[in-house]
């Protein structure tokens, strides 16, 4: 292999790496939602949607992109909160489908509410000055520093979870309760705050997660729906209500997604022309985490690391 | 009795000349998600036409309905039915992107109506398929990049890579830019939804091409460049683009990311001729700093159109109002304009620098002449 296709590969994996991040972010909040709360949240990319806008606006008008960061958090923390006590606590004792229907009519009005106030146009915000000079990490391998910082943001967010899953109250309830939800009713936990306390934090991990991603893509409507199908084959090859489940499948996918769109149209245009040989590849692409998911509920039914297993 | 004469001679009163009521213009275009501004820009555009001429074009009261394809063909066919069949509209326009355009004008002109497109023009409509009632202000797709491979080659490149979204307009893109650099193009197709392109940037660095050719229309756009100097490829590989990658919007968004870039265009906001000074001045008075792009003039271009055709014949009148098109008898705002064969537009091309503008945005200068006065290479597929 020459070395220039190596540092291609390397450059790829960065990227792949960079999206499984971004997968996990989304995915975390939303296994614990589903796992925890019995709920199938589809709204959730439309906190991912406010809290891109929200912080977007906010670094747009101070020109501070570093000031984004806490109002994104905030934004979405507190949509969450609102949507929860308004909505998703009447669907806790409903079955699936009204859950879905529901939570699809706020993607619905969420959209509608950014279109109204905001308009169709997508909105940008510039990242930092500091890092906007690629970085050179490798001989030949030059990397944008602020995709850099999203995965070694994402990765501390991963620890963080860890340790409050692992080693605090919260979050041996948060553990019960993603094994056995009416076992933790019954001894008499309020988990109607353990509730709030999930989802607030599922909304926050969603908003930061959507205002970092808002200076590499587009900060448009409808943002959060394209992120959020492969969010749930995440959580579901993860295995639902399992953090460690999330972030092993999101950077999974993440980089088998990447890997495949980078080089099977490559591997493609030696048997047919370039315009074919990219929508084939592409197309099949597209399919490849669809695939794996499909493997891996054949042979791990509940997932890879599903809770309580 | 009196009933029924009364009924007749408002049905006779309604079907004549004059008494009708204003003539109805159909604009179907994409409102909504990333590109949603190029459509702001083509409906407000045809409105400040109309505006200017307290109502009318050509001296006729015109009425305007404006509806939102979402960017998909089959809202586009949906809403070009109710025109066309429920409402009665003879006149259409507005649509941006090929994929619709190649899903409504052919029902629209199967049903004796006109279209008019201000934007997108497919090779596929543009030959074989062409249309009498089907005419095109903006451009065809592949000239509008064929002027860009002719300034890639006149600049000296013999290796680019060329990237656009895999669908008919990108397609005729690299076509077409191909076509006259005539030097070696590796070729990379996005999809039209992307918005992240870091696998692109490695697979361009990869490459190490002279020079980088993309058609990224709207908010892709805008993504793109932003990415290309995030990657540190700004400074390495020099970019030559054609206008739909840096509209007045783009410019605007990108800051710093757009300057030293070249590009190729048919019309620039500094164009020295009364049609434009005109056109800029209303859009000015009427809308402030708002950036001003090529789908704007365009869109003002074929409201004058109809204007001229509508102070000649009623469109109700196909044979007479079609010949009053052909004509092509307006002041259009990049000079000299005429149709060739197939109602595609002969015209000319422009080289324009991207440089640095005095508010801090980058602006377009236009630079020489690139090609002078051509039509398109469909147009002798075209019988009608």
């Amino acid at each position: 292999m020459r070395p220039g296709s190596m540092i291609l590969v390397l450059e790829q994996l960065l990227n792949g790496l960079q999206y499984g991040v971004m997968l996990f972010l989304l995915a975390a909040g939303l296994t614990l939602i589903f796992g925890i709360m019995g709920v199938i949240n589809l709204a959730h990319g439309s906190l991912f949607m406010v809290g891109a806008y929200a912080g977007t606006l906010v670094a747009g008008a101070t020109g501070n992109f570093w000031l984004g960061i806490p109002v994104a958090l905030v934004a979405a923390g507190a949509t969450g909160l609102a949507v929860e006590a308004l909505v998703i606590r009447r669907l806790y004792a409903r079955d699936h489908l009204d859950q879905v229907l529901a939570t699809f009519g706020l993607i619905l009005i969420f959209n509608q509410i950014i279109t109204l106030t905001v308009g169709r146009q997508p909105v940008f915000v510039a990242i930092p000055e500091s890092l906007a000079a690629p970085v050179e990490l490798l001989p030949g391998l030059f990397y944008p520093p602020y995709r850099l910082l999203i995965i070694a943001a994402g990765l501390l967010v991963a620890l963080g979870l860890y340790l409050l899953i692992n080693r605090t109250r919260i979050g041996m309830l948060v553990r019960a309760g993603a094994t056995n939800r009416d076992m933790v009713r019954a001894l008499g936990v309020d988990i109607r705050l353990l509730y709030t306390v999930v989802f607030g934090l599922g909304a926050l991990l969603a908003g930061f997660a959507g205002y970092v991603s808002g200076p590499i893509s587009a900060v448009q409507v409808g943002m959060g729906e394209q992120i959020l199908l492969s969010t749930f084959v995440v959580v579901v090859v993860g295995g639902v209500g399992s953090i460690k489940g999330a972030c092993v499948a999101g950077i999974l996918l993440g980089v088998v997604d990447t890997m495949l769109r980078a080089f099977l149209p490559g591997l493609l245009r030696g048997v047919m022309p370039a315009s074919e040989a990219d929508a084939l590849g592409i197309g099949i692409a597209s399919m490849g985490i669809y695939l794996l998911m499909a493997l891996v509920l054949l042979i791990r039914p509940k997932g890879l690391f599903a809770a309580g297993g | 009795m009196k009933k029924l004469l009364a009924a007749a001679s408002i049905l006779a009163l309604s079907t004549m000349p004059g008494w009708a009521e204003a003539v109805k213009i159909g604009v179907i275009t994409t409102l909504s998600g990333p590109p949603g501004y190029i459509g702001e820009q083509v409906r407000d555009a045809i409105a400040l036409a109309v505006e200017q001429g307290g109502g009318k074009l050509g001296g006729v009261e015109v009425e305007l309905v404006v509806e939102d394809d979402g960017l998909n063909p089959g809202n586009g066919r949906q809403i070009a039915e109710k025109f066309v069949n429920d409402q009665g509209i003879k006149i259409l326009t507005g649509i941006v992107f090929s994929n619709v355009a190649g899903a409504v004008v052919p029902d629209v002109v199967d049903n004796g109506a006109f279209y008019l497109s201000s934007n997108a023009a497919p090779s596929n409509l543009a030959g074989a398929g062409c249309n009498e009632n089907y005419f095109v202000v903006s451009w065809q797709n592949d000239s509008l990049h064929e002027a860009t491979g002719a300034a890639a080659k006149s600049l000296g490149y013999k290796k680019a890579v060329a990237l656009a979204p895999n669908y008919q307009a990108g397609k005729d893109a690299i076509a077409g830019f191909k076509r006259l650099f005539e030097g070696e193009v590796e070729e990379i197709y996005t999809q039209l939804d992307q918005t992240d392109f870091a696998s692109e940037m490695a697979r361009i660095r990869a490459a190490a091409p002279e020079v980088v050719f993309q058609f990224h229309p709207g908010g892709l756009g805008i993504a793109f460049l932003k990415q290309y100097q995030q990657a540190g490829l700004l400074g390495q590989i020099p970019m030559v683009l054609s206008e739909p990658s840096v509209d007045g919007v783009i410019l605007n968004a990108v800051g710093e990311a757009g300057v030293g870039v070249k590009a190729t265009t048919h019309w620039n906001e500094d164009f020295d001729n009364d049609a434009s000074k005109a056109f800029v001045a209303a859009w000015r008075a009427k809308h402030g700093d708002r950036p001003i792009t090529y789908y704007a003039q365009q869109a003002w271009d074929t409201a004058q159109l109809i204007g001229s055709a509508l102070s000649k014949a009623t469109p109700d009148d196909a044979d007479a109002f079609r010949t009053a098109l052909r004509a092509a008898d307006f002041a259009s705002t990049r000079g000299d304009f005429k149709f060739g064969a197939n109602q595609h537009p002969v015209q000319s091309w422009y080289m324009v620098d991207i440089v640095a503008g005095p508010n801090g945005k980058p602006q377009a200068v236009t630079k020489d002449k690139l090609r002078d006065m051509v039509g398109d290479v469909y147009a002798d597929q075209c019988k009608m």
